[in-house]
């Protein structure tokens, strides 16, 4: 794994490993996640990559109970619904992931605000299998 | 930020539509051909095709929903205007806003005296997990849809957001869904040109005369609480708060304001066009708004020289209910946060102070994504030249508005119209 490589397969290396890692740019400070390699606040391309606050909090979610093929696949569906939404780590930014540990059957019952940690799953078939960043409610 | 002027002006002088709703048989380029017809009948002196010198066609996935590419080149070949310059814009559902916008700039920059801009997407040949799946790139599919953002979700995250904040229920989304079907269902145009009434009727019937259990809903709001007739989609969002997939094309034919006495006598002017970018949902400040509609709008106000309250009636871009909660703030219609208690009042109404998709919407008239902002221009002129008919706003119409925006407000483009 080259370090200087900010690429998304080299974000997807690191998830593998159970690492949520962005990336910072050395001239300005800002942090990204997912990572990228050119700064969007002051354009240099002087990035490192950095170790992220694996806590953070519910800021919108849904319970999607008509999925895209790819969560059908890994069995969801209208009985069976899920919960994605952004959560913003804690002082850190924010991400798009599904939030595990939650009533997605009763969504009303879910809290904007709610404290949650990253985890990681696994989905897709044997050569396709890749893992996803995923937060987790009820442990934080 | 510098306020932008049009270095000439521009005008409208005929636009039409083709209906909206699936086609089984019909190609994109058939309904296009209608589109194009219609705005021809509309233009009250008569157009010569001949006489039009480029083209901007607004489409966003022939290729995944048709299995075709370079759409614009076909659409000038099938209305005879081969070979003008034909141009293809891809902005997700802004596609026309945006392709609008290209032709205003064509003839602004004098370029051209004469546009035709157009709009066209054929949905329904594919099954719907497969068009989700299509609409889909629209969104982030390194980073947003691999994880589980679908359309719907998208809007019903902003939804969940937006009620945390501000104390919405899910009945304030239903209420917009209501009221655009009271609007589509005069609207012959209209995919599901049926009010909410008319849909529980019609229901009831088929349960009659199937011989099984007649439903009872008390009311509409009964009927749009009832997770079989109107099933949660991504909650908050139901079937009644999302907008259909459609087949559909529109066109509209852009003069330079000089030239406008040769083809009508009441031209509606574009006096005002604004155009944003934003990130990704996650990388927003403020999950309540789309930021790039509220820049626009902002754009759009400055050129024309007018401010919200000069509005007189709108097309916003209600993919799902939320989203036209959130465009009448961000156009500021209403302050952040007013927007559901005002559609709830009544406010955005045919009859109220803030008519809001009288045309129905994308919720009732239809949304063949790449069509729709050309769709609502259309809409925007016949209101303003007295020709909406049953559903015709009453009094002086003098200024409307366009809101059309892509993906979760990645794009939006904002007009304003004005007639002299």
């Amino acid at each position: 794994m080259t370090d200087a490589v900010f690429t998304e397969s080299a974000y997807a290396a690191r998830l593998s490993e159970h690492k949520l890692m962005g990336t910072r740019c050395q001239s300005c400070g800002a942090v990204y996640l997912p990572p990228r390699p050119m700064c969007g606040a002051c354009h240099g391309d002087n990035m490192e990559w950095v170790d992220l606050p694996t806590g953070g909090t519910i800021q919108a979610f849904t319970s999607v109970f008509i999925g895209p093929t790819a969560m059908i696949n890994a069995g969801y569906d209208r009985k069976n619904p899920y919960c994605v939404g952004i959560v913003k780590l804690d002082e850190g930014p924010a991400i798009s992931a599904q939030i595990l540990g939650l009533d997605p059957s009763n969504p009303e019952s879910i809290k904007i605000g709610t404290p949650v940690k990253a985890t990681f799953v696994e989905r897709g078939d044997d050569d396709n299998q890749r893992t996803y960043l995923a937060f987790q409610a009820g442990e934080a | 930020m510098t306020v932008r002027k049009l270095n000439r002006g521009v005008a409208i002088v005929g636009a039409g539509m083709s209906n909206f709703g699936a086609f089984p048989g019909k190609t994109s380029r058939d309904l296009f051909v209608d589109a194009f017809q219609r705005m021809r009948a509309s233009v009250d002196k008569g157009l010569d095709p001949n006489d039009i010198e480029a083209l901007y066609i607004g489409n966003f996935s022939s290729d995944v929903f048709e299995n075709q590419g370079h759409t614009a080149a076909i659409m000038a070949d099938w209305t005879g205007l081969t070979p003008r310059p034909a141009t293809r814009v891809e902005d997700a559902c802004a596609s026309s806003g945006v392709a609008l916008r290209d032709g205003i700039l064509g003839i602004a920059s004098g370029m051209y005296d004469i546009v035709l801009v157009g709009g066209i997407e054929k949905m329904t040949n594919l099954p719907t997990e497969r068009v989700t799946d299509t609409l889909a790139i629209a969104g982030d599919m390194l980073y947003e849809i691999p994880v589980g953002f679908t359309f719907p979700g998208f809007y019903a995250a902003l939804a969940t957001a937006y009620m945390n904040s501000y104390g919405a229920t899910p009945e304030t989304f239903m209420k917009v869904g209501l009221k655009n079907h009271e609007n589509g269902g005069l609207n012959p145009l209209a995919q599901y040109g049926s009010t909410i009434a008319q849909v529980m009727e019609n229901k009831k019937k088929r349960a009659e005369a199937k011989g099984r259990p007649i439903p009872t809903w008390e009311d509409e709001m009964a009927f749009l609480h009832d997770d079989r007739a109107n099933p949660i989609i991504a909650w908050p969002m139901r079937l009644y708060d999302c907008s259909p997939i459609s087949d559909g094309a529109a066109a509209i034919l852009l003069v330079a304001e000089e030239l406008a006495g040769s083809f009508t006598d009441e031209a509606i002017t574009i006096t005002g066009t604004g155009q944003a970018s934003d990130r990704a949902m996650h990388d927003r400040n403020d999950l309540t708004s789309l930021s790039a509609a509220r820049l626009a709008s902002q754009q759009a106000y400055e050129m024309a020289g007018v401010n919200a309250d000069d509005v007189k009636l709108a097309e916003v871009h209600d993919c799902f209910t939320i989203a036209e909660v959130i465009a009448t703030e961000d156009l500021d219609f209403f302050p952040a946060g007013a927007g559901g208690k005002a559609a709830e009042e009544g406010r955005t109404a045919r009859d109220g102070d803030k008519p809001i998709n009288t045309s129905g919407g994308l919720k009732s008239k239809g949304h063949p994504v790449g069509a729709s902002g050309a769709g609502q221009v259309v809409e925007i002129w016949k209101q303003m030249r007295g020709l909406a008919g049953e559903r015709q706003v009453a009094g002086t119409l003098d200024i409307g508005l366009t809101h059309n925006v892509g993906a979760a407000g990645q794009t939006c483009v904002v007009h304003i119209f004005e007639r002299k």
